[in-house]
Formats: C-alpha cells, structure tokens, sequence
C-alpha cells in the first residue's frame, strides 16, 4: 500500500488506483460509462442482556463494485478484497459484460443528468472516535443500565450500541475522484414485562436506539443510565393500564414517532425510483403521480419537509453520494405542496428533472440506488404543552412499536409503545397498547399543530435499518421530526 | 473451493492457538460467497448484479465467558484478525451464561449444490428474465431472477469440522395491467427447476383477472390463502413463536404439547430435505437435522442455538445465524406439509361467501404473544361467493392473530405445496419455504383503500 493518504478522508491513494483501474477495463470493454467505489467499512456492536454482554462483534467488509453502462443497461460486479490490479480490471470488465447481457432485455434510451466531475476529499465531523473508546468503558455502559432495569422487575432488559467506520473512494470516467470518510454511532436500550397473555416494552430513546454521523459524543449525550428505571417503571405500569381506546380523535405524537410517521409516508413515497415503478415488484411504487409535482397537496401548510444531506451529525448525511454527487439540500413538500423527489442520475433523467443526489449503496458489493438522506420535517410553531393544553379530548403516542404501510405508501398503520389521554387540555392516565391507522394525504392535511419551538424538542432522528433492494441493502437515514397534533384520527385498531 | 477454505480456516485455527495458547476456545468460518441477481421493471432488466467474496468468521472466547466475534473479507490479514479478536475478547466483562463451544458432531450431508446453478452466467438470467416478460403476453413485468453459490468450512477448537455447499435459484415477478398486479414466485436448489415463462403466463392471468377492483367492507372473511401469503403467515410464526429465544424472554404464545392449531396443520424446519437450500450446519458448528415444530396441531419444537437450547433445557437443532444473538435461531427451511384439501380452485369452491387472497405485505407484529399482525394484501384479491370468484377486490388491510387463524376447526390445508422465496435467514438473501394454499375460517380485515 501507498505509505500517503488523503488529509481528511484517510483514503489511500491505491485505493483510488485500484478504482480507476476497474473503470477503464470497464470502458475498454464497450462501457459508455463506468464508476468504481473501492469500499473499506468498519463495523463493531455490542449488546447486552440482563446485566451480561451478549455479545461483541467486529467486522471489517473492504472491496470494489463497479458499475457500467451499456447503451441504456447497467452491470454491476463487486469483490472482496481485490489482490490488486489485475483483480480491480477483472471486475471492471465483468460489470461491462452484465451490461450486456441487460442490453437482451433493453429499456428506452437513458442518459445520466449532469454532475460536476469533482476531486475532492471530505469527513464528517467526529468529535471522539468510537472505536477509540475502550470495549471496558462500553461494556460497563451496556450492562450497568440492563442491570438497573432488570433489578426494576423487568422480564427482559437489553442494549446495544453501533459503530461504522467508512473509507470511499469513488472513481468515475468522467473524471470524478472523490475521498470521503463517514463514521456512524449510536445506542439504545429496551425492556420487556410479561403479563397474562401480553407483553409490553418500552425503550430509550428509540427501539433500536438513535444513531448519527458523530462519534461516541453521541451516545454520552443520551444519558442512557439516565432514563433505564424510568422506562423499567412505565414497562410495568402499562401492564395495568388501560388500553388505548377505539375511535376517532385527536392524535397527539411524541418526535420518535413522527420520525417513523415521516420516514413510512413521506420519505419511501417521494423516492423517483419508486415513482417510476422501478421497485413495483419489491418495495412498491408511489401514490405521487410527477404530473402533480410542484401543485399537489401533501399535507396542511404546516408540512415543510426537506431533503438535506449537509445536516451536521445527522445520519442521512454525506459529503458526496455514491454517483459522486456533492450533497445539496432541497425541498420535497413546501407550506403542504409536493415540490421534490429523492433522485439519481438515470431515474432523473428518466422523469426530467435535472438534480440527483440521493444515491447510496450498502457497501461496496451493492448497487448504488435511490435512498433517502435526511427526509425531515421543520420546527413548527407551537410546543408539546401547548398542543396538550389546546386538546379537549384526544391521545399522546410515543415510541414506535410496530410499522405497516402499503406498496403505494398510502393505507399505514403505526403502534407505540405507549400512550396517554389527553383530556381537557392536560396529559391523563398511560394507556397500553396504542396505534392509529390512516392514509398518507388525508393524515397530513390534518396537520393542525406543530412543535419545535421548545428548546430540544426538534431533533435528527437516525434510522438505521431502512430496507430496500434486491439483493437487499440496510441504509442509513435521518429524520428531522417534532411533537405534532392531528386532528380527526382513528385510533385504537384491534386485532 | 472447500480446500481453500479448509486453508483459511486451519490458518486462523492455528494462529488461535499461537496467539491465545490452549485456553483460547475458537469457531471459525471460512465462507464464498457468490450471488448474481437480474432485476427487471417496465418489462426491461434496470438492475443487474454480480458479487463475490471470501469471508473469514472468528468467535473466539478466553476466560471462559469473554467472547468476541469479527468477519471480515480481508482474507490476507488472518493474524490481524485473531490479534484484534483475542484483544476485543479480553478487554469485555464475562457472560457467566457463555453455552461453550459445539463438540465433534457428524453431519447428515455435506450438502447438493447444483454445479449449473453456481456457474449461471448473466446471459442465463436475462433469458430467464426474457421468458418471464414475453409470456406475460404485452403486460408490463417487474421482478428478478437470483442464482446463489455458498461453500463453507467451519472448525472449532472443540474438535468439531463440517464442511458444505449449496445453491438456489429464485425468480419472482408481477405483470401488471390497468392498475391491478398479478404474481408469481418460486425457488429450488436448481436454476434448472424454475418455468420462468409459466411464472410470466401465470402472474399476467392473475393481473387480468384483477383488473377493476373495488373495496370491501371491513369484517371478518373467510379466506383461501395462496402460497405466496401462506409464506408470510409460516414466517411470522416461525420467526416470532416456534424461535427459542421469543419462548425465553416469554413473547411466545405456543402452549407446547396442546392441540393448539388445526390437526391438519404439520411444521416442520429441515434443511436436509430434498430441495432444502439451506447449509448443512449452523454457524456454530452444530449438523443441521429435521425438527419437528407442529405435528397435527400440536406444537412439538422450537429452533435452538446453543445459547437458548441450555437456557430452555434442550439440545441446539443447528439454527444459530449472524443474527441469533439479536433475533433468536431462526429456521432456515421451514416447510408446512402439503394436506387433502386440494388445489387452489378445491379449496375455493369451499367457501359459500370469503375472499381469495394472492400475497401480503409490510406485515408487522402488534402483539407479539398473541402473534397478532397488521398488513396488507398485494397482488391481487378476488370476492368468493357461491365456490366462486366474482370480483376483483382491492388493497385490504388485515389486523389478524395468526395463532388463533391456525386454530382446531379452522384451516383446510391444500394439496400442493409450492416452494416460495422469503427472507429469514442466511447468507444467500432468500430462504425457501415450502408451502400449500390453506382455506381459514376466519381473517380480521380493518381497512380497505379508503381508509
């Protein structure tokens, strides 16, 4: 290996030979265009049960994918740990040779939308690197808190944290040379009590806990020890609360949740992949018609919904995607409008618009494609207590417990882990078992009140688990979300 | 193949030993991969993809209880790998729970790779891809074509050493007409084995008939489920009842022993079976064997790993996975028996007024002991009055026990069990699950298109 690297990135420059190597086999072998990501990923996990790590996981997943066009057909081929150059033209060529065999069952002419053939070099922000904290420290962390929950009577008690270490160098023939590290972090905890016949759970901050472009700041910052017998006392209490009443009413949700809310029927209903029908057999189309862009109604106009990828330390965010695109913010839906899409180079040119810039891949043994950034939601002008204090009659659900929502990102129905009623403008008795039920533009025009004008009350919620594609990738997406009040929901869907 | 991985895997074995002296207790995983999957949309393949990589798997336990797991495809660093392991491993508290390594165990088989479905080539695929979308007669197609390759050595320091390989082959696919989808899966160990055209000709006959759909009344239905649903309702259940570790921390629902489903309902997990896709041994070394998880009603086993075999009092039945730890043993190939009930339009002509349902979608656990789920139908849903189809229906959700769905008196199983690709577990991203159609008393329909 070259003994220099890239300032920011850490990036190798053999890592970049390797990559232009496989894409000018890629072209020599008929490819009209070709990029290369040489990929080297970090991974390390931790959980713990009951006071008892469960489990300690390292992996490091480092190898080339390339893609290349054919007339109007891609390839992609992907190997591990290429020996070196010879290896890295192999694969070149073979994704050449993919596209081919696409081409015997060819679409219409494609182009790709223009980017700026950029050399650049660029790192997210880490303020204390994750995987310099000792494994002791983590340990003590993890268990410390599953012991007080379980000591709090609970049946199960576990926690986790994450960590991702990435190093890209991307490569493409139109000139595109591009270093770019990324580190992930994040944790969680949840607990579990057993009934007659039920269970409950609850967990902090989020069932699989929140994650972020940071370092371990982030996981110091949630103050897990903090919040474990609180949320072992309220997993107790839900056993004999009373469940969450049927009907319609007003719905009041906690940020957790609107995160979930946003990420179901916003985020996957404005991906261009999906709206073009290129996911019609898998992860489904879109109800959005792109006639309608620019003039349909989404939400209330209380609804401003970005695509924003610069957003420091949130977990959708990225210098450059995976076509090398710079990461740029925009609009989706603006005072309730539709005005945007999540895109890539070929889907945007499919439907005629002239910006990509949403295009990631799980790794390098995947396809880049159509994924969300950062899909979040504007601080609104109101508060939680306001909106309670506003509410004659209705319910608060927070925490995400259950997620459902059709192929077209429609008919959704979504269950907390717990809720309260809210009555006569104050917060009531916990119910158990809450959940709500409703289709996309409807619920959102019902928008009526929207937090976010509390102190900590907006917040970039990290999604860690979105999946999408076949084969199937995980990404990574963050949330921008608050508190928010609807009016006229159905509530309490049995079984 | 397997020798280079025998190699690999002897190498980490011994540097195990150098590094961490006879105290140190190591399983390592020596694994190729190899997974190609043409995707096609708008009747033209849009995504098609090809990768392939060695990885070497380490856990590796000191001290009796401190344990750490790495993988990585960096297959030129073994000593690395061990340092970072033995260092991890030493430095986190004990599990005074730690289940030991799996001992010198036969295995049944070494696996039946098909040798024509690991060499697939892309050409294969799109002519596949082709076969689909010109027997869908003009309809737009959507859907892939996978062929998968995976070889395996595993060894302990305990003494045991397996070895294996396998392939699969899945295609999967809708056409579509006037907004209505039809579809059609299916898979096997053999590339060979998939009729892509039939699958095309099948999938566009059910989008016909799916054309000018309406809503429902919600309420409860009796229902003729096929294949492709049926997959959804075994892998709920074996996902989220009959896995050990939900029995453990008491989300499970089964009562072991009691006629708690229909006498006709038989489950069994076997990755040995004839078309089983699944490896002959688990990732912790344990053989894989034929469990038996309902016999005639009756539940009568769980999938274990290690862990949760000695938290249960049972001996492992070889499903530990990656994700074990997080989501429990998990079956690999589950299979529900085939029954007397006929073929599709038998157990249809059985119902006097219910709904014929192709597939579900985005189903989700909203209480887990009761197995209750929430999801929708895809694909296609038809009106049965009379033992016969009437309509077209459209997108339904359902918010259904699939517990109390199998219950004594409830279920007609069919005759035909048609294997169908769904993901579980493994390394060849889909599992297969063989399964007939089943007619139900009753399925808890919520909401329709309109709200």
């Amino acid at each position: 290996m070259m003994s220099s690297a890239n300032d920011v990135s850490g990036v190798e420059p053999a890592a970049f030979d390797a990559a232009t190597a496989a894409v000018e086999a890629a072209l020599a072998a008929g490819a009209r265009y070709a990029d290369a990501r040489l990929v080297d990923r970090r991974h390390e996990s931790m959980t713990a049960r009951d006071g008892d790590v469960r489990s300690l996981n390292q992996t490091t997943s480092a190898g080339l994918g390339v893609r290349a066009l054919v007339g109007s057909s891609w390839g992609f081929a992907a190997l591990g740990d290429p020996a070196g150059d010879g290896d890295a033209r192999r694969t070149g060529a073979r994704a050449t040779a993919i596209a081919e065999a696409s081409a015997a069952v060819p679409g219409p002419e494609m182009e790709l939308v223009g980017v700026p053939a950029v050399q650049a070099d660029w790192a997210g922000e880490c303020l204390e690197d994750p995987f310099d904290v000792p494994l002791a420290e983590k340990g003590d962390l993890l268990t410390g808190v599953t012991a007080t929950m379980k000591a709090a009577g609970v049946a199960v008690a576990e926690a986790l944290f994450q960590a991702w270490s990435t190093r890209t160098a991307f490569v493409s023939s139109e000139g595109a040379r591009i270093g770019q590290r990324i580190r992930e972090c994040g944790a969680g905890m949840h607990c579990l009590t057993v009934g007659e016949g039920e269970t409950q759970r609850r967990s902090y901050p989020a069932f699989r806990g929140q994650y972020g472009t940071r370092g371990w700041e982030l996981v110091r910052e949630l103050d897990l020890p903090g919040h474990a017998e609180r949320i072992a006392a309220e997993a107790q209490a839900l056993l004999t609360a009373p469940a969450c009443p049927s009907g319609e009413t007003t719905l009041l949700l906690g940020g957790e949740q609107m995160s979930l809310q946003i990420h179901e029927s916003v985020g996957h209903a404005i991906e261009l992949d999906r709206i073009l029908g290129w996911e019609a057999a898998f992860a489904g189309t879109s109800w959005l018609d792109l006639s309608q862009l620019g003039s349909l109604r989404f939400g209330s106009e209380l609804m401003n919904i970005t695509i924003d990828p610069t957003l420091p330390g949130a977990l959708g965010s990225f210098g450059y995607d995976d076509e090398g695109t710079p990461a740029t913010a925009r609009d989706a839906v603006r005072n309730g409008i539709w005005v945007g899409v999540l895109a890539g180079r070929d889907s945007a040119s499919v439907a005629g618009l002239d910006y990509a810039g949403s295009v990631r891949a799980d790794g390098y043994a995947r396809l880049p494609m159509v994924r969300m950034t950062n899909v979040g939601l504007e601080p609104g002008p109101h508060t939680l207590e306001e909106m309670i204090a506003a509410t004659d009659d209705g319910v608060l659900m927070e925490h995400n417990r259950s997620w459902s929502i059709d192929d077209r990102r429609l008919n959704f129905q979504f269950g907390c882990e717990i809720g309260w009623e809210v009555k006569d403008g104050r917060r009531g008795r916990m119910l158990k078992n809450p959940s709500y039920t409703g289709i996309g533009p409807r619920f959102w025009s019902s928008l009526d009140m929207l937090g976010g004008r509390a102190p900590g009350e907006w917040r970039a919620w990290g999604t860690p688990n979105c999946g999408k594609g076949q084969p199937g990738q995980v990404g990574h997406t963050g949330h921008g979300a608050t508190p928010a009040r609807f009016a006229g929901v159905r509530v309490g869907v049995r079984g | 193949m397997t020798a280079d991985l025998d190699d690999l895997a002897g190498a980490v074995l011994a540097e195990v030993a150098r590094q961490g002296g006879p105290d140190a207790a190591a399983t390592v995983r020596a694994e190729h991969a190899a997974l190609a999957l043409t995707r096609f949309a708008g009747s033209a393949i849009h995504q098609n993809v090809a990768d392939e990589q060695t990885t070497v798997h380490l856990e590796l336990t000191v001290d009796g209880g401190r344990t750490a797991s790495s993988a990585t495809t960096r297959v030129r660093d073994l000593p690395d790998l061990v340092a970072a392991t033995l260092a991890a491993a030493r430095l986190r508290p004990r599990d005074p729970d730690w289940p030991g390594l799996a001992g010198p165990a036969p295995q049944a088989s070494a696996g039946s790779p098909d040798p024509a479905t690991a060499e697939a080539s892309p050409a294969d695929r799109a002519a596949g891809v082709a076969a689909f979308v010109e027997a869908a007669g003009g309809l737009s197609t959507a859907g892939f074509l996978q062929t998968a390759a995976l070889t395996a050595v595993l060894v302990t320091t305990a003494g045991q050493r397996v070895s294996g390989a396998t392939t699969s082959a899945a295609c999967d696919g809708i056409a579509r007409l006037a907004g209505a989808d039809g579809v059609a899966r299916s898979m096997s160990r053999r590339l060979a084995d998939l009729d892509c055209a039939a699958l095309g000709a099948r999938a566009a006959a059910k989008a016909r008939a799916g054309v000018g759909a309406r809503p429902v009344d919600p309420g409860r239905y009796p229902v003729v489920l096929e294949p492709a649903a049926v997959t959804d309702l075994v892998a709920g259940l074996v996902t989220g009842q009959f896995n050990a570790k939900a029995v453990v921390d008491g989300t499970s629902g089964l009562r072991i022993g009691e006629q708690q489903f229909d006498p006709a309902v038989t489950l069994v997990e076997d990755s040995l079976a004839p078309g089983a896709i699944g490896l002959p041994f688990d990732v912790e070394g344990t053989p894989a064997q034929r469990t038996e998880l309902v016999r005639d009603g009756v539940p009568v086993g769980l999938t274990t790993d290690r862990r949760t075999a000695a938290d249960l009092g049972l001996t492992s039945t070889g499903n530990a996975s990656e994700v074990s730890a997080t989501w429990g043993p998990l079956a690999v190939d589950p299979a529900l028996s085939a029954g007397t009930g006929g073929s599709i339009d038998d157990l249809v002509a059985g119902l006097d007024r219910g709904l014929l349902v192709s597939d579900f979608w985005y189903t989700r656990v909203v209480d887990p002991k009761r197995s209750v789920w929430t999801g929708l139908t895809r694909n296609g849903v038809w009106l049965v009055e009379d033992g016969q189809v009437v309509a077209p229906v459209s997108t339904l959700r359902f918010t259904q026990s699939y517990l109390e769905a199998l219950a004594p008196g409830a279920v007609t199983v069919g005759s035909d069990v048609d294997p169908q690709p769904t993901r579980l577990s493994g390394a060849m991203g889909y599992n297969r699950v063989a399964v007939p159609a089943l007619r139900l008393a009753a399925w808890n329909i919520t909401g329709n298109a309109t709200g």
